[in-house]
């Protein structure tokens, strides 16, 4: 490959912008934050939630969802005595423009959103070929997008299908637990504007964190317990027939 | 492009995730794995009859060993990141793994065991033919042009060594894609220890009909005779491990069927509705019960030569057709139901796209021109020397 | 005898000569690999575990869209002490007026645009009955009759404080 005065006028720019990624990776935005120092999770309090959709649009927003994928959704169950085991589910374009009134009002209604798990054990990580996706020392499960190949093998894995290839890079993507956000003492978009505090970041390292009295006083659920994940997204108040 | 969704599906789950090319991608190697046990069974396990196909069945291995790689690379979202899995492999991760095994397999085995048995002819052509042809032969020739009759006999001996590794490599080859798949725990219709095994058995069955139906078709267009003693015998195999193949498959739908876990009902109905054609009609019924009763009725009616000939034909033909089914069966299939077992999405393969229908047709012919390709620059043919009933002209220098 | 069996060594030699060429190209082929890896292989690989360690901090510095209700309420203090009285003082500025972290950057260029509450409000608090029972709805046709919601109530203190006017007849005149 000749570099001819053509190519270098191509590549120039773009050496230029891959120069100021690169200045971006620093982690000069929050010198003081320690990876150890940490151990993430979140807390979704069921019966609070009323299925407003701001989270689902906050976190398309923060993140440049592309439309038609979701980070994170939500999802309506109406559940009846007879069909516990396989309940009526909906989320209507993950629930970002909210719910439309349902005609069925028996039974048990409720809204259970949905995001990554971020888990301890993460399948999908531990199938990744190349190490694109990784679970970081302060525990949030992350997908490096320039390494990523594309192969789709962790979106396979997840069993809580929170995954899917953004159309634009071709590469695996996540919710991230808004890590641009809480490393830099911000919560994530999600629980900043759950008006009702249905979704609570929490910090297990934290000693101070108000989730270990609530994981004392409260019956906790994950989703899936018997895949075995690790999952740290505890949610209270969950029915059993979530799926 | 709309997706029709039937019930609930998790929202990233719609649209799926792995197209017809990663349904492409086990059958060809599983094609390849086949075609190498059923020349490993001259080589070790010295079955006489079989040797008229010996060396077909490494070309045709070879033929789909390169073409396999294609239908991933066209499906990654960054082919050309594809390196990364050779430079730094995941080893926790089974698709890291399998690159290796693919690699070894490629280079330790298969084009150690063409180059070790063809290197007399190598030599020998690389002497004889001009231009480009014997530049090709030199360069295979590795420099060597030693032919002696102890080298020979110790290319022989390591030959039979590698044949003796290849098996084990040919069953971990096609193993593997089976433990890639059966070991993803979020996937109740993957999840299974028996997916290796299920994995291994088809592909034989595949890989012993694909050879057997090549045989039949160059030998015809050869004009030569068909060396029904070795047709009968590679027809016996392929029954005995289509029934190995079958019963292993039953067993898995039986258990199913029986333990009925919280993946089944969703499961049954999706095998009853969107993959009923697929699955019962063309994958049993029509791909793995048919080639095995017409085989089974060969072997106890023994009908004359031609009648035997012609049901090998339909039997091979039907059962290539099967194994490829069941292969769609295993990735579409378990795509198309929801991991919240509340519903089902639909496959929308486009034609002329990168992961179509049209690509795909397209690597499943590729490996016939690569054959073509590899005969004429290393004739398998016993009777090497005589040259297609088309009527190609023979090259300058060649006898 | 001695030089039969070095004939012999020779010989041996010369007819396995053909693999140990074949063993110095695939030897030549990993040393090859070795330097390739060696070359290309990002240098924060493997700092934390088995990815770029690099990633961590690159993802770390990607640019907020949401200030904050904390950087709101830094220069709002007018409509913290509206909402303190009242039940919104749970409900955070962006759940509303959405992303404002630009608006915190440069307050005076990017200002926030003005919502419509016909549509803010009803997100939150139209009657569904997959909502918790306990939490304030309405089915806003009947309840509003078409008109925006802030036509009545002051969003940041929606509660609707009983005046003259408004308090039912029997407690008038007490």
């Amino acid at each position: 490959m000749d570099i001819t005065r053509r190519r270098l006028l191509m590549l120039l720019p773009a050496a230029a912008v891959a120069w100021k990624y690169v200045q971006a990776g620093t982690f000069e935005a929050s010198p003081n934050y320690k990876l150890t120092d940490h151990w993430w999770a979140m807390l979704i309090d069921i019966p609070k939630c009323i299925g407003c959709g701001s989270c689902v649009r906050a976190c398309a927003e923060e993140n440049n969802v592309p439309e038609g994928y979701y980070r994170t959704w939500i999802e309506r169950y109406h559940v009846s005595d007879w069909n516990f085991e396989r309940p009526e589910v909906e989320s209507p374009n993950g629930g970002k423009q909210g719910f439309p009134l349902n005609q069925d009002a028996s039974g048990k209604n409720f809204f259970v959103p949905k995001l990554c798990n971020h888990c301890a054990d993460s399948p999908c990580t531990q199938v990744c070929p190349v190490g694109a996706t990784f679970v970081t020392p302060d525990g949030v499960v992350l997908v490096d997008k320039s390494y990523c190949l594309g192969c789709r093998y962790c979106v396979q894995a997840c069993p809580y299908g929170c995954r899917f290839i953004n159309p634009k890079t071709n590469t695996a993507e996540k919710c991230t637990l808004c890590y641009h956000r809480i490393t830099k003492g911000l919560t994530t978009a999600c629980c900043e504007v759950c008006p009702t505090g249905a979704r609570q970041l929490a910090d297990l390292k934290n000693p101070k964190d108000p989730i270990h009295e609530f994981l004392r006083t409260h019956t906790v659920q994950v989703l899936k317990p018997h895949m075995a994940t690790g999952s740290k997204v505890f949610y209270d108040g969950m029915d059993g027939s979530v799926r | 492009m709309q997706i029709p969704v039937e019930g609930f599906m998790y929202p990233n789950e719609v649209e799926l995730q792995w197209s017809i090319l990663i349904v492409l991608y086990p059958y060809i190697t599983g094609l390849v794995a086949g075609a190498f046990i059923l020349a490993s069974l001259e080589r070790v396990f010295r079955v006489e009859a079989v040797k008229p196909t010996y060396r077909l069945a490494l070309l045709t291995a070879l033929s789909f060993l390169l073409v396999a790689p294609l239908p991933l690379q066209l499906h990654l979202g960054h082919p050309e990141r594809s390196l990364e899995m050779y430079l730094t492999p995941h080893r926790s991760s089974a698709m890291a793994m399998f690159g290796f095994v693919y690699l070894w397999y490629l280079m330790a085995v298969l084009l150690l065991e063409i180059w070790l048995d063809y290197r007399r002819d190598i030599v020998v052509k690389s002497q004889t033919t001009t231009g480009v042809t014997r530049l090709i032969y030199r360069v295979l020739t590795l420099g060597s042009s030693n032919i002696s009759e102890r080298s020979l006999r110790i290319d022989e001996r390591l030959g039979y060594f590698i044949t003796l590794i290849g098996i084990p490599s040919a069953f971990l080859l096609h193993g593997y894609v089976g433990f890639i798949f059966g070991s993803v725990k979020a996937n109740p219709w993957w999840s299974s220890p028996l997916m290796p095994i299920v994995f291994i058995f088809s592909a034989m069955v595949s890989g012993i009909a694909a050879v057997m139906l090549l045989y039949m078709l160059s030998t015809r267009l050869r004009g030569k005779e068909i060396d029904i003693r070795c047709l009968d015998k590679i027809a016996q195999y392929l029954m005995y491990t289509f029934i190995i193949d079958f019963s292993l498959e039953m067993l898995d739908l039986l258990q199913r069927i029986y333990e009925a876990d919280e993946s089944f009902r969703s499961l049954d109905f999706m095998v009853h509705t969107r993959l009923w054609t697929s699955q019962v009609i063309i994958q049993i019924l029509l791909g793995t019960v048919t080639p095995i009763v017409l085989l089974g009725l060969t072997q106890v009616l023994k009908p004359t030569e031609t009648v035997r000939k012609r049901t090998y034909a339909l039997a091979g033909c039907l059962t290539v057709i099967g194994i490829f089914a069941m292969r769609w069966n295993v990735v579409i299939g378990g795509q198309l139901f929801s991991k919240s077992f509340l519903g089902y999405t639909t496959y929308k393969m486009g034609f002329a796209t990168r992961e179509g229908l049209l690509t795909a047709i397209v690597l499943m012919l590729l490996p016939f021109p690569i054959l073509w390709i590899l005969v004429k620059l290393l004739p398998p043919w016993p009777d090497a020397g005589s040259y297609p009933a088309s009527g190609v002209t023979p090259e300058p220098g060649t006898s | 005898m001695a030089s039969g069996v070095r004939r012999g060594g020779l010989n041996l030699l010369k007819d396995i000569e053909h693999l140990i060429r074949l063993a110095a190209v695939m030897a030549i082929a990993l040393v090859a690999f070795v330097i390739l890896r060696a070359a290309v292989v990002p240098r924060s690989f493997g700092q934390y575990g088995h990815y770029r360690g690099a990633a961590i901090a690159e993802i770390a510095s990607r640019p907020v869209a949401f200030a904050g209700h904390n950087v709101c309420e830094g220069c709002h203090t007018d409509v913290v002490d509206q909402k303190k009285e009242g039940r919104h003082v749970v409900v955070p500025c962006e759940a509303c007026h959405g992303a404002q972290a630009k608006h915190a950057d440069d307050p005076v260029s990017v200002t926030p645009a003005k919502l419509d509450t016909a549509v803010v409000c009803a997100r939150c608090h139209e009657a569904n009955s997959a909502k918790p029972k306990t939490f304030p709805q309405v089915a806003t046709a009947d309840h509003s009759g078409g008109l925006a919601c802030d036509t009545c109530h002051q969003p940041h203190r929606p509660k609707i404080e009983p005046t003259a006017d408004t308090k039912p007849a029997t407690e008038r005149n007490k």
